[in-house]
């Protein structure tokens, strides 16, 4: 049932980021002040937005959870927020190397923006040991959500904060005058964001169809459990048990 | 800073891209190792059941 479109989506995101690093590297200009180095923007700013979208929309599954009670909403909340933490980590590396290119430092404790990117990061790195040290399932699942909910919110608004506080140094390539960008950079900086936007639909799709048919299997397995034990208290031959099946066939 | 020249640049341009480009490849890699996991187990549970109906 995940799986559907899964097909489309990767065809759709693989095209996308090839039209997006074609542009990247043989449409867009170099930048006049950072030179090649900015070529680092068109990969490491759209990845920052996705993530961050990633954990907004993880807080709206669980919304969507806490009103319905349906686990698959859980499910989804929890891919989308590992997904966006894989991706916080990919956020920080390119932040990093940017930073040393065009800064001479890695790390810039005085830049808002990196460090609010980093609190948030910080912030949801407590999200899975919070959530498996629970073992009840139910109630796993509804603390994760409120932990969703709570950071998810905690996204926009730090987003705000940073734009309301004086950045020096950090660019602003998003504001409602339209940003500095030249019409050739704002193309290729957008069909980025929608290349990174698609891989991130694409992989989100693809963990929960393995999820689920994780899930699927094991129910299965229960069931042949559940009518071996039947069998035997009817008296008939015993079946092998499902238990002895080998995780791997080279076991046989 | 003044911008660096193309051939230095070139490297951290380089690293930042393949940073992105590895993290993604090793999480598809363990999403097809999960799935070969999953295609294992389930052609044994298959293997099971047709046992149990002959």
């Amino acid at each position: 049932m995940y799986g559907k479109g899964l097909r489309t989506l990767s065809i759709a995101s693989a095209a996308s980021l090839g039209t997006a690093l074609g542009l990247v590297f043989f449409y867009a200009p170099l930048d006049a002040d950072q030179g090649f180095i900015q070529k680092i923007f068109y990969i490491h700013v759209p990845l920052a937005i996705v993530t961050l979208f990633g954990f907004i929309a993880g807080g709206l599954m669980a919304i969507k959870y806490l009103r319905s009670g349906d686990r698959s909403w859980d499910m989804r909340s929890y891919v989308a927020i590992h997904l966006s933490i894989v991706l916080a980590v990919a956020v920080l590396i390119t932040g990093a190397i940017w930073a040393k290119a065009s800064w001479g430092h890695w790390w810039v404790w005085d830049e808002p923006t990196l460090v609010s990117f980093l609190i948030i990061f910080l912030l949801y790195c407590c999200y899975q040991p919070l959530r498996f040290s629970i073992e009840d399932p139910e109630r796993q699942a509804r603390y994760a959500a409120v932990f969703a909910i709570i950071a998810g919110a905690f996204v926009p608004l730090n987003f705000i904060a940073v734009r309301l506080a004086q950045a020096f140094s950090h660019p602003r390539v998003l504001s409602t005058t339209g940003g500095d960008m030249p019409g050739s950079m704002r193309l290729t900086f957008l069909v980025s964001v929608l290349a990174i936007a698609l891989l991130y639909v694409t992989l989100w799709k693809l963990e929960l169809t393995s999820k689920n048919a994780s899930y699927q299997l094991k129910r299965l397995r229960q069931r042949l459990e559940l009518e071996a034990e039947e069998r035997q208290t009817r008296g008939g031959a015993p079946a092998p048990p499902v238990s002895t099946v080998p995780a791997s066939p080279r076991e046989t | 800073m003044p911008a660096l020249p193309l051939g230095e640049a070139g490297k951290y341009v380089a690293a930042a891209y393949l940073v992105v480009f590895t993290l993604v490849i090793v999480y598809v890699a363990i999403m097809a190792a999960k799935l070969q996991r999953i295609e294992r187990e389930l052609e044994t549970l298959n293997d099971l059941a047709d046992k149990r109906t002959q």
